[in-house]
């Protein structure tokens, strides 16, 4: 028996709260789990700063690999299989990339690549194609097998409905963060019927289309979506703390770039502020390596570095007003000159920040659309793109919603030195209009 | 975060208008490969290498007012044709200087075509592998396109061309 297809003597299972066991038969899923890459994934946090907002969301993204990987499980070898639109020699291959999916991210992945310019789907495809364990493992499988898990993930691979398991607007990543993000934070949006969506998935020639009878299983997982994240993913004080990290990582890098001494040699970060890093520095990271930095960057000499880091750790996060930038960007830069004058830097301390999300979009003929609509396959056997039969959804589809804000320390703006004119910024963030 | 936008209305603006979502797409990511600052995180979409982050940039420009996007319709298509207002202008010189060395690298890319342009950016979203793997990869991934040996020449020529303007 080759490597491929060795399954385990019995059958390992892992006790999850959101698909209640995770089922695991294949020796080469078995042993990826083992590897010390996706092991590192235990010490990274699914949803980053959101933790600070709602305690228990303290899962890592190993629970959300296994989790898609149990999805991707049960879609090939449950509902997919023996259908003839279905290519069983792909299975190895898309389990394994669900598994491996997020691989390259590291500890507060968003944060982390915005100052650093780095990208996690670099990183991931350095992990499969470098020398760690998990490519030792997947080039026992064949030589061209971490090329092929790569391709999967980086969504260059050319069957398209392996791809779109792992990555389209119905996927398993995204059928699995959901349920598990509103489990972990306890929030009541975010659960919709996966069964059903699963029960009516199909291989219908380069893409997974979905039976029309589970189309309102589908609006349900969409609305779902739309809920998470306005109500978890953007929410306000966990952009706080997302920018108040990004400040710090930004500071300690301005820090070094300057030639400044730390009290405790910044090791770990070295070579990202030098940008001479490699994939074996990147793997050194996770949040429990950048927590303890924090801590120690409370004690600095710097006064922005070490006040950002004691507002990380004990939460004492920004305060916020809304802002449209359209209007009033002029007004912004009123502001940090004002901010100057009363000795707080306004490149630290007055941070503008937006996000948006695009709930559904579908594919308009002639235009560059790069999404990929959710298609239903209805009872006389064509597909029909999912917002012309649904309402709910064609009432969304298209529509972006974007959220602008601005963050600053309000305390700092009440204490006693240049009161002048810290009530003038106050009295203008209160007015809005900034 | 404006400092991102004002220099996507500066490129709109030294291209002197640019006509087609992919097109816009394409260039900058293009000018990214070629180490020009833009933030905006590309993944391989339909059309080659695509930024959801610049797609939202360019709505939230247009929203503001700074961009307009004005539809044509070509018959059989409709196209979106993108310049800078007034508006745009102002802030465009009140947030920052020009990320491009020099306006001819936006007119150089505007004067190619879409399937130019994605040709061009999905040669260079696999610039880790070698000439002719990246090749193999361009006809798998882009099978549908038929592209020729002498359009693929005529791509890493100008990607050579582009780098001594860098």
């Amino acid at each position: 028996m080759s490597y491929a297809t060795q399954k385990l003597a019995e059958e390992k299972v892992f006790k999850d709260p959101v698909h209640r066991y995770i089922h695991v038969r294949d020796q080469v899923i078995w042993d990826l789990i083992n590897s010390r890459e996706v092991q590192r994934l235990r010490r990274i946090k699914q949803l980053g700063t959101s933790y600070l907002v709602f305690h228990g969301a303290e899962h890592s993204r190993f629970n959300h690999s296994l989790g898609v990987y149990e999805i991707v499980r049960r879609i090939v070898d449950d509902i997919f299989h023996e259908r003839p639109a279905w290519d069983e020699s792909e299975r190895l291959v898309v389990l394994c990339a669900a598994l491996l999916h997020d691989l390259g991210h590291g500890p507060f992945s968003h944060s982390f690549e915005k100052v650093f310019h780095v990208d996690h789907e670099v990183f991931t495809r350095e992990i499969l194609l470098g020398d760690t364990e998990v490519n030792g493992i997947l080039l026992k499988v064949a030589p061209d097998f971490p090329k092929k898990v790569a391709e999967v993930i980086a969504k260059t691979y050319p069957n398209k409905q392996v791809v779109s398991l792992i990555s389209s607007q119905i996927d398993a990543d995204r059928m699995d963060y959901l349920q598990r993000d509103a489990y972990y934070t306890g929030v009541s949006y975010g659960h919709f019927d996966m069964e059903r969506i699963l029960r009516v998935m199909r291989p219908v020639e380069d893409q997974v289309v979905i039976k029309s009878s589970g189309m309102h299983a589908v609006e349900d997982y969409i609305m779902s979506r739309y809920q998470m994240y306005w109500q978890v993913y953007f929410h306000p004080v966990a952009r706080s703390a997302e920018v108040i990290l990004r400040k710090i990582l930004q500071r300690a890098k301005e820090l070094s770039e300057s030639g400044y001494k730390f009290e405790q040699p910044p090791t770990h970060f070295m070579a990202f502020f030098n940008r001479t890093f490699h994939l074996k520095d990147y793997l050194a990271l996770d949040e429990g390596v950048l927590m303890t930095y924090f801590q120690l960057w409370m004690q600095e000499r710097d006064p922005i570095l070490s006040d950002l880091s004691d507002r990380f750790v004990n939460r004492r996060l920004f305060q916020y007003v809304d802002f449209d930038p359209g209007k009033d960007y002029r007004k912004l830069g009123e502001l940090s000159q004002l901010f100057r004058k009363a000795g707080i830097d306004p490149d630290y301390y007055l941070i503008d920040d937006s996000t948006s999300d695009l709930p559904y979009d579908f594919y308009r003929p002639g235009e560059e659309e790069e999404r990929l609509p959710i298609h239903l396959l209805m009872p006389a056997g064509e597909i029909k793109e999912l917002s012309r039969s649904s309402q709910i959804v064609d009432a969304i589809s298209g529509k972006r919603r974007t959220d602008y804000k601005l963050y600053f320390p309000a305390e700092l703006l009440i204490d006693g030195k240049k009161k002048a004119v810290k009530q003038q910024i106050l009295q203008m963030l209160r007015e809005g209009g900034v | 975060m404006l400092q991102e936008h004002a220099k996507i209305v500066d490129f709109i603006s030294m291209a002197e208008g640019v006509t087609g979502r992919k097109k816009l797409q394409k260039m900058i990511y293009i000018l990214k490969k070629m180490g020009v600052p833009f933030q905006e995180k590309y993944e391989f979409h339909i059309y080659g290498p695509y930024s959801e982050e610049l797609t939202a940039r360019v709505e939230e420009l247009c929203d503001m007012g700074f961009v307009s996007e004005a539809l044509e319709d070509k018959g059989s298509y409709v196209q979106y044709n993108y310049s800078v207002t007034a508006e745009g202008l102002e802030f465009r010189d009140a947030l920052g200087k020009s990320v491009l060395a020099d306006p001819l690298q936006a007119l150089k890319l505007n004067e190619k075509s879409s399937r130019f342009l994605e040709l061009t950016a999905t040669l260079l979203y696999f610039d880790h592998l070698e000439r002719t793997e990246q090749i193999d990869k361009l006809h798998i991934v882009k099978g549908k396109l038929n592209f020729t040996d002498e359009e693929i020449g005529q791509a890493f020529e100008f990607i050579e061309e582009l780098a001594v303007l860098m």
